[in-house]
């Protein structure tokens, strides 16, 4: 049996399927919007999904960042990026060196709101990086970006994130073939697998087999 | 401004036009004449109206803000108090005078109850409501974190309702001088509203007139101080507004 992932079915949503995430890879799952694949996510997150989802659930503790970035207005970036231990009341890891790791030094006094969409997200990154959990999820974390953002960001991330088990939930083929490790598309169908390109990730957005990996993505998707 | 002059003017104007006795309705300059000649009755009730008034608010807010706080921890309270809320917000305050004034005299106290009863219940409301309505996004990161009910309502539902609370408390701060007033015209031997009831039972209708201004200019100032701070605390808290 497989040590993070679920096997099961959502009546009404998807029909059996299984998902495995393996240790130290990036995982994309891609798929259209209302399609469940954020339900997927959120039953690794164990939280709530309003589906009625049959079958086991393999979890690991998480850390978690979705398209909202979820930044408190009145913490600092600091205190943004350590919000999980201020939540447990554990001792922060350094947020100013996590910070700098995003590009942001010197940032750490700075409120949210004086932030651009870029920088907030890469805030929301720094803040997953805190966890530090075996587990990372994130959640279209990059969709809200402008197309030169997503290239930036997303290759920061996996760099951040590297020899982390990570599962990216998308819609965008171009993200998919770009960053995944391994590439499996959920349809009305079920979850299908895609043979990744070669390449480390983060892949070149654009190398040749991306670029085919991305087009032959997009041909599944409409089908 | 502009609309404050013309209606000013259109009173005066319908006042010698029509040729009513002041008792009837004095002109504005008979009531500013009023004003400057019983500075020394209206100075000291206005001073005495403003007290209860602050003093009320700041215990009509603590009261409302530590029923919210209450109400967010246990949502069994939550439960139980809501309709009450609501209910204590359609009681007719001036049928409740005269039992306050029964119940504690007619000094300070009951004028104080009368500001506390109508202000605790929109600041409670608002702050409630403001910590029920956490953003989704935030409320995932929270539980995925591990955090704990309490830390939840301390360090997210709490600080997330500031918007919420400054508006409840710019809504007390609108009651707030009503509430006074409704007690001094009830029970209160002094102050602004036992000064318009005097006046207003010798006809010193342009005296009444005149308490009347100085009650709205009290209330104005005392929204726009709130406003003001509300405002700073907001945008210093990284709220827009």
């Amino acid at each position: 049996m497989m040590d993070c992932g679920l096997e099961g079915h959502a009546p009404g949503l998807f029909g059996p399927l299984r998902l495995a995430l393996p240790a130290g890879q990036v995982t994309c799952l891609l798929g259209a919007s209302g399609v469940g694949k954020s339900t997927l996510l959120r039953l690794l997150a164990g939280l709530p999904t309003g589906v009625a989802f049959e079958g086991q659930v393999k979890r690991l503790p998480a850390a978690l960042m979705a398209q909202e970035d979820g930044l408190l207005p009145w913490l600092s970036l600091a205190q943004n990026v350590a919000l999980g231990a201020r939540l447990r009341r554990e001792a922060p890891a350094d947020p100013a060196a996590l910070l700098a790791a995003v590009g942001l030094a010197g940032f750490e006094g700075r409120l949210p709101g004086t932030l651009s969409g870029g920088q907030r997200q890469r805030v929301a990154l720094a803040r997953t990086l805190a966890e530090d959990r075996p587990l990372v999820l994130l959640d279209e974390p990059f969709s809200a970006l402008d197309a030169r953002l997503r290239l930036e960001i997303g290759a920061l991330a996996l760099r951040l994130l590297a020899g982390r088990r990570v599962l990216i939930v998308t819609h965008d083929p171009a993200e998919a073939a770009r960053l995944g490790d391994h590439i499996l598309i959920l349809t009305r169908a079920g979850l299908t697998r895609h043979p990744a390109p070669e390449g480390a990730v983060p892949r070149a957005h654009d190398a040749p087999q991306v670029l085919a990996a991305q087009a032959a993505l997009m041909e599944r998707l409409l089908a | 401004m502009k609309g404050l002059a013309l209606a000013l003017l259109l009173w005066q104007a319908g006042v010698w036009a029509t040729g009513l006795p002041p008792y009837l309705l004095p002109g504005p300059w008979a009531v500013l004449q009023a004003l400057v000649a019983h500075r020394g009755e209206l100075a000291p009730a206005a001073l005495l109206t403003a007290t209860a008034t602050l003093i009320g608010l700041a215990l009509g807010a603590g009261l409302g803000i530590a029923l919210a706080l209450m109400m967010a921890a246990s949502p069994r309270l939550g439960r139980a108090f809501a309709p009450l809320l609501i209910v204590s917000q359609s009681i007719p305050v001036f049928a409740l005078a005269p039992i306050l004034t029964l119940w504690l005299g007619f000094g300070m106290a009951p004028k104080l109850a009368m500001v506390v009863l109508i202000t605790f219940a929109p600041v409670a409301q608002a702050l409630h409501d403001g910590m029920r309505a956490m953003p989704t996004a935030r409320a995932d990161l929270a539980q995925v974190m591990g955090a704990g009910r309490r830390a939840v309502l301390w360090h997210l539902a709490l600080p997330g309702a500031l918007p919420q609370l400054a508006s409840g408390l710019r809504l007390a701060a609108v009651y707030a001088p009503l509430g006074a007033v409704i007690g001094e015209w009830m029970g209160g031997a002094q102050g602004l509203g036992a000064l318009m009831l005097h006046a207003n039972g010798r006809m010193k209708t342009d005296l009444m007139f005149a308490a009347l201004l100085v009650v709205i200019t009290l209330a104005l100032l005392l929204q726009g101080v709130v406003n003001r701070a509300l405002q700073c605390a907001l945008r210093r808290r990284g709220f827009a507004g």
